[in-house]
């Protein structure tokens, strides 16, 4: 069977395309790294979305925690620190077991004359449940980081926006928030690739790979398993990683370029990537 | 435990939980806790060794031990650490198990591996076949003891490298001035003053050892996450102590049990850092000493 054969037959198999049964014996290179890359695609898209969609909710808390009143400030500490606080392998495992808890037929909702039924059963499913504990986990960290950022935000642009008038919405818009995200990119750029890490937890806890549609840490551990030779597979997860963290380095550099285009090229802050972290 | 736990059956559930909550099998999840703790005080000064070790091999004047450190220091920043976790054991296992077999049985004329299958002579085998269930599980908790020191070895190394660059030029310059060799200045001046500058890397890093001790559980060491999963699993009536799926409840312990340890040695290393902030010519130094007495 020729390379390009088995690229057709697995590259989409993390998605359920292609053949169903995976390579058991004779296992070749051109398998393993068409199968573990074919698994970066569940790592891309539980990174991205969750980025993403953390980001707009990481700017809401930080400001909650910035709040002068109580009510909103407290559980938003509360939230932050219930999310950084614990590991993200017990969030996953909790999580997971809460949601299998939901009824199983689905919930109805009593809305006077109609009963909503909402599908819950999905919920216990990878691609959603895990992805809402790695949104919630991205959350919570960029959050604290915005808040640091939102902290050390410059006394004199925020009186020269009280003297031109600019208050509320008008104020946040066009110095609070561009600044805050100025100063905390470079340290946003390295929670994105923790996060982009961290979703090789996903089926290492207790989300099930359904149908063997895994991630890539998944593949390269079941090849791992059949060859029993560690030296290979894991190199090439490895491999697709490296990729991986240097297009996030990349994109963000160029979008912390953006950011700092109206300073000075020498004031500029540049981006240091520091380690990444298990959380 | 108690005396009134001979019929489970019959208790009400004030005693039946008291009896429940001290079964055999709940003493070794407490004790679990323990394995936890005491890999965190292994790993913890093994994984600081390395991190030491890798920041001075990458100041190095010899190329390839530089390169060694270098390598070393950077390898964690684009690779998973999940990854060295699965990895590292099973290399060392079999590296181990290779080097054995070389010495201990020269004259095997098979190949060492066979299809899919590692094939080492008896003698070879680690720990033996014969060996007691005490030396098996001792050498699992070794290999992981071993996978965490390498990664977080490598994350202290980033931190300290960071902390010796961050040491005042003029230091270095003075020791010299004072004729004092490389090595001299680097044990004298150097290693003392950089620990206030490491040190909110390494409780960052703590912290991080801290939440990823329940990765034990993927290295097959009996550890917390394996005993909630074990004792909250759902018990028939075939049990003493039959339950339905309590898993959400013991994990919400573990989650109780972490939230309370990181907030602890947050509090720690506050502290920690206050006293070695005195007389430094930090801002936080600076702080302290304007600060009234």
């Amino acid at each position: 069977m020729s390379c390009w054969q088995t690229v057709q037959d697995y590259g989409l198999r993390s998605l359920g395309i292609g053949e169903r049964l995976l390579p058991r014996a004779d296992i070749t290179l051109c398998e393993q790294v068409t199968l573990i890359g074919s698994g970066m695609i569940w790592n891309v898209y539980f990174g991205a979305i969750a980025l993403i969609a953390g980001f707009f909710f990481a700017v809401a808390l930080a400001m909650g925690k910035a709040s002068p009143r109580a009510v909103v400030r407290k559980p938003c500490d509360w939230f932050i620190f219930l999310f950084r606080g614990s590991p993200l392998f017990i969030q996953f495992f909790l999580a997971y077991e809460a949601l299998t808890l939901l009824p199983r037929s689905g919930l109805d909702i009593p809305l006077g004359l109609v009963t909503l039924t909402v599908e819950t059963s999905w919920l216990t499913r990878a691609w959603a449940g895990a992805l809402l504990v790695l949104f919630l986990n991205t959350s919570a960290y960029s959050a604290e980081i915005f808040f640091g950022a939102l902290r050390s935000i410059p006394k004199g642009e925020s009186e020269a926006a009280d003297a031109y008038g600019m208050a509320g919405w008008t104020k946040f818009r066009r110095i609070t928030f561009p600044t805050m995200l100025r100063l905390g990119w470079p340290s946003y750029t390295n929670e994105a690739i923790f996060l982009f890490h961290a979703t090789a937890l996903v089926f290492f806890s207790s989300f099930p790979a359904w149908r063997q549609q895994g991630d890539a840490l998944y593949y390269a551990s079941y090849f791992a398993d059949r060859t029993f030779n560690p030296f290979i597979p894991y190199p090439i997860f490895a491999g697709f990683f490296i990729v991986l963290t240097v297009c996030v380095i990349l994109l963000f550099g160029r979008i912390n370029r953006h950011l700092n285009r109206h300073l000075a090229p020498q004031s500029r802050p540049r981006l240091r990537i520091r380690p990444h972290m298990v959380r | 435990m108690f005396s009134f736990c001979t019929d489970p059956a019959l208790l009400e559930d004030l005693p039946w939980m008291a009896c429940y909550l001290t079964t055999g099998k709940h003493m070794a999840f407490y004790a679990s806790f323990g394995t936890v703790m005491l890999l965190l005080a292994i790993t913890a000064p093994i994984a600081l060794l390395f991190g030491f070790g890798g920041a001075v091999a990458s100041r190095s004047q010899i190329a390839p031990l530089r390169w060694f450190g270098v390598g070393y220091t950077s390898m964690v920043r684009g690779i998973p650490d999940i990854a060295f976790f699965l990895f590292v054991p099973i290399a060392l296992d079999q590296g181990l198990e290779w080097l054995r077999h070389q010495i201990r049985c020269p004259d095997w004329d098979m190949p060492v591996r066979q299809g899919s299958d590692f094939v080492v002579c008896d003698l070879a085998k680690l720990p033996l076949s014969n060996a007691p269930q005490w030396v098996h599980e001792s050498y699992g908790f070794g290999t992981a003891v071993l996978a965490f020191a390498v990664v977080f070895g490598a994350f202290a190394a980033n931190v300290i490298q960071g902390a010796m660059t961050a040491v005042p030029r003029a230091q270095m310059e003075t020791a010299e001035a004072y004729g004092m060799s490389r090595r001299q200045a680097f044990w004298r001046i150097l290693v003392p003053q950089m620990w206030v500058y490491a040190l909110p890397g390494l409780s960052n890093l703590w912290q991080i050892l801290v939440k990823a001790t329940p990765l034990l559980f993927l290295l097959g060491v009996e550890d917390i996450v394996y005993w909630a999963r074990e004792l909250g699993g759902s018990k028939t009536s075939i049990f003493t102590y039959p339950h339905p799926d309590w898993r959400l409840w013991y994990f919400l312990f573990l989650l109780v049990f972490y939230l309370v340890l990181t907030q602890v040695s947050e509090m720690v290393f506050a502290r920690l850092t206050r006293r070695l902030s005195l007389g430094q010519p930090t801002a936080g130094g600076e702080a302290l000493r304007k600060a009234p007495a």
